[in-house]
């Protein structure tokens, strides 16, 4: 096959299958003017939406990213068959269908699960409500940043942190100094994709909370709410507001290789 | 502190899945899965991501090659398109496709409610995987072995055949496994699109959703486990294969 | 006074031996080197010393202190990797300066050390430069000074210079010497390469398979080899009249003379610096004679001619003499 034809062929595709409707999404977010789109996003109910949205991402980010990194170097700098394990269990969710991650939550911490009922009974509500849903996001999104972390710290190897202890650095300043800032760039990648995940869990949090108008609805099942509903261009406001979210994040991932990349 | 973390965060959960879906003992948990219509929902998802995952075996390389090894203006951006539906919530990329090929379709062409919808989106959110896997092994490969193939009198085909393609196989292989897991189990994408009709369109994500609205907990445990168990072989099966060829760090992918 | 002493250091990864009972004492101030074939244990010695592995059985003594149970931070040590090491996200600057700002040192000072330092190792114009910007040279002369900056008791060199192109090593070679006449601290040097021990040395321990072969000054050892092994490592050696002699112990004569046997020319190899005269006796392998570029025109060699061949070496076989592990050490 000629050149130009396999490259036409896989333009086609990936425009046929990504590119075109983008671009059609856009179209009809704005395709009643600005004004309506803007008073679908700011009005209470998408307001309180965005909210629950972010504030799953402000807690379970971090907590991925932080661990993700531990596990990570766990695994690479002090091997073993528990890391190894660890490792396993870190990367079990990417099997998990979202339902179902919603399910087992559902499960571990509703009233009637294994731990829920302790819960109820100290007047802990988990599910059916805001921390429910970022245990599924965090849940969901667990894996991204030990995988991206730990080919890098592969790669990189050891000779930089042992240079550094020969010139006295503690474990902590190792870590701090020079373990964090080499693997930094596959960090940025994973907590992009962390944040990419929580922004757009849809299937566990459906199931973890109830989708409760007004009260547990992040953006995610507000939009779907709306589009089935007939608010068209509430939804596709809405869904044009989190990809702009999400290429934000995306972006911030660019300037921090570009960064790296100038070294 | 990390193995608490672990433990309460997906051991429990998991524990707790056990559990249920055999609280009701073996013969229930038999009934659950082979009611026709969870049965049904299983049987689809599994077709459905054997079918795109195949097609992307393809597809993601094709592009990964044009990516690697062809230069003309714009490339940079098709590069970055690729990352966009990992970087897309699902329930957006459902709208995205809903609004170019649903029932207000500009372009007339509506094939919402429909196993074609569920396959595009599902080939939409998984080309990534595809592509992604395959690109960086593909760049990294040094084309002396290529050279050597060609002064030999070998052809393009038998060139691509014989000498780049059982190097990219790992590589496929763990793009495909990963394409499964995530196609198997895909939910939000697909509810909006596919139109959920049991027997025709309903996957088994979507038939978990209905069991549990309906409080129907043991029954949707035991469809969620053969899902799980279905995509963890798949996942570790793909994973041993590449240990053969070429030994990794990773352990499930 | 002793710089390093190394007691009895045993070493095993999993079942593999690594060092076997390796005892030798670095005296203060001097360079010392530790030579060997790949595998043969000296790296892995080195990083015994430095504290970046903890040896099964032995001791390690810096400047008379125990410090077998210290860890690689509090040993007062400076290590030079092979591949450098570098600290890629910081700049040639922060990297020498590591050490410094963690101990917090005042940012003048730190300025005015630094600068120093990069002027002793000729790297004063790239203090802004990042290590991807450095030639492989320049990143083991900022790793030394990285290494120095933090006053190190001893400094400890893992085959500085072999990821290095042959010019550059050479360059460096007669560098480091000159550096180490300038700072003067006790140094270990790793290296598989006979040359370069023989150029920086002080002292030279030869190691293999682990232990240690001989220990000595360069010439003491070149001269008298404790064994064949070192013998053939240490120098060019070929066999003549079934003992391993210096192809420049050889003679090489027109006509017959005392001592001297019969060979045949097989043929000449020209290498510049050096002639190479490649001959052959009946029943026996080929051996070599090496001559210096002036003998040649007065000889006129064609393959095939008969020459007569005599051996000028002191003692005609290497002595192996009753092995006594480590050498006595005058400090």
């Amino acid at each position: 096959m000629s050149r130009i034809s396999l490259r036409a062929l896989a333009i086609g595709y990936v425009a046929v299958l990504v590119a075109a409707p983008a671009g059609a999404i856009l179209w009809r977010a704005l395709s009643s003017g600005l004004g309506p789109a803007w008073a679908a996003l700011t009005s209470p109910l998408a307001l309180h939406a965005l909210g629950l949205t972010l504030l799953a991402v402000a807690i379970a980010v971090p907590v991925n990213a932080a661990f993700g990194l531990v596990i990570a170097i766990l695994i690479s700098r002090h091997p073993s068959w528990l890391t190894r394990a660890l490792g396993a269990v870190v990367d079990l969710p990417l099997a998990f269908s979202p339902v179902v991650v919603g399910l087992v939550i559902l499960l571990a911490y509703g009233q009637s699960g294994l731990v829920g009922s302790w819960l109820v009974q100290h007047g802990i509500q988990l599910v059916f409500a805001w921390p429910g849903i970022v245990i599924a996001c965090a849940f969901v999104s667990l894996p991204y940043v030990a995988r991206e972390v730990l080919p890098v710290l592969e790669e990189v190897g050891v000779d930089q942190e042992e240079a550094a202890a020969t010139l006295g650095a503690s474990g902590w300043s190792i870590f701090w100094r020079v373990t964090l800032p080499s693997v930094r760039v596959g960090l940025a990648y994973g907590v992009s994709l962390t944040t990419a995940r929580v922004l757009g869990e849809i299937g566990a949090v459906t199931v973890v909370s109830g989708d409760i108008v007004g009260h547990t609805q992040p953006m995610t099942l507000l939009i779907q709410d709306q589009y089935q509903n007939f608010q068209h261009v509430a939804a596709y406001a809405g869904a044009v507001l989190l990809a702009l979210l999400c290429l934000v994040v995306f972006a911030g991932l660019s300037l921090v290789r570009r960064g790296a990349h100038a070294r | 502190m990390a193995v608490g973390y672990l433990s309460l965060l997906v051991l429990l959960p998991l524990a707790a899945l056990l559990s249920n879906a055999f609280t009701g003992g073996l013969a229930t948990f038999w009934r659950e899965i082979t009611e026709p219509e969870s049965l049904a929902s299983l049987q689809l998802s599994l077709l459905m991501a054997a079918a795109v995952v195949a097609a992307n075996a393809f597809t993601g390389l094709l592009v990964a090659f044009v990516l690697v090894r062809d230069e003309f203006p714009g490339k940079g951006i098709l590069n970055a398109i690729i990352d966009l539906p990992l970087a897309l919530p699902t329930v957006v990329a459902g709208l995205t496709l809903l609004s170019l090929y649903g029932p207000e379709s500009p372009i007339g062409l509506n094939i919402a409610f429909s196993r074609w919808a569920i396959l595009v989106a599902l080939a939409f959110v998984t080309l990534p995987f595809s592509v992604r896997a395959v690109q960086p092994v593909l760049a990294a490969l040094d084309p002396a072995e290529e050279e050597t193939a060609a002064s030999l009198g070998a052809g393009p085909l038998a060139i691509f055949r014989r000498v780049l393609l059982p190097k990219l196989v790992p590589a496929i292989l763990a793009g495909a496994g990963l394409g499964f897991a995530r196609a198997l189990g895909e939910y939000g994408s697909v509810v909006l699109i596919s139109g959920n009709l049991p027997f025709r369109t309903e996957l088994a994500s979507v038939r978990i959703y209905g069991l549990v609205e309906s409080y129907d907990l043991p029954a949707a445990a035991a469809v969620s486990l053969v899902l799980l168990v279905i995509a963890l072989v798949v996942l570790l099966g793909l994973a041993w294969l590449r240990h053969r060829i070429q030994p990794l760090r990773g352990v499930l992918a | 006074m002793s710089g390093v002493v190394v007691e009895g250091i045993s070493k095993r990864f999993g079942s593999r031996g690594v060092l076997d009972r390796v005892s030798l004492e670095v005296p203060k101030g001097k360079l010392f080197v530790l030579l060997g074939p790949s595998g043969g244990g000296k790296s892995t010695l080195l990083r015994v010393i430095a504290g970046l592995e903890r040896p099964d059985a032995g001791s390690i003594r810096i400047d008379g202190i125990d410090v077998t149970q210290v860890p690689a931070r509090s040993r007062d040590i400076g290590f030079c990797f092979q591949h450098y090491a570098p600290f890629r996200h910081l700049s040639v600057f922060e990297n020498v300066a590591f050490g410094l700002r963690l101990r917090r040192l005042p940012s003048e000072k730190i300025k005015r050390q630094v600068g120093e330092l990069l002027d002793l190792v000729r790297l004063d114009g790239e203090a802004g430069s990042f290590p991807s910007q450095l030639s492989g040279g320049q990143l083991q002369r900022m790793a030394l000074a990285r290494a120095l900056a933090v006053r190190p008791r001893v400094l400890l060199l893992d085959e500085p210079f072999g990821a290095l192109d042959a010019t550059v090593r050479k360059e460096l070679r007669a560098w480091l010497r000159n550096l180490h006449e300038r700072v003067g601290i006790t140094t270990i040097l790793v290296t598989h390469d006979q040359d370069e021990a023989l150029e920086v040395a002080d002292r030279l321990a030869v190691m293999d398979q682990g232990r240690l072969a001989q220990e000595g000054t360069p010439a003491e050892i070149y001269d008298h080899p404790a064994n064949e092994f070192v013998f053939r490592f240490l120098g060019p050696a070929t066999r003549f009249r079934g003992a391993w002699v210096r192809p420049h112990d050889l003679e090489l004569r027109l006509q017959a003379g005392p001592g001297s046997v019969e060979a045949a020319v097989v043929r000449v190899i020209d290498l510049g610096f050096e002639i190479r005269v490649e001959l052959s006796r009946a029943d026996e392998p080929s051996f070599w004679v090496q001559l210096a570029r002036s003998a040649l025109p007065g000889l006129g060699l064609r393959e095939g001619q008969v020459v007569w061949v005599s051996s000028m070496a002191a003692t005609p076989e290497p002595v192996t003499r009753p092995q006594d592990r480590r050498a006595a050490v005058v400090s």
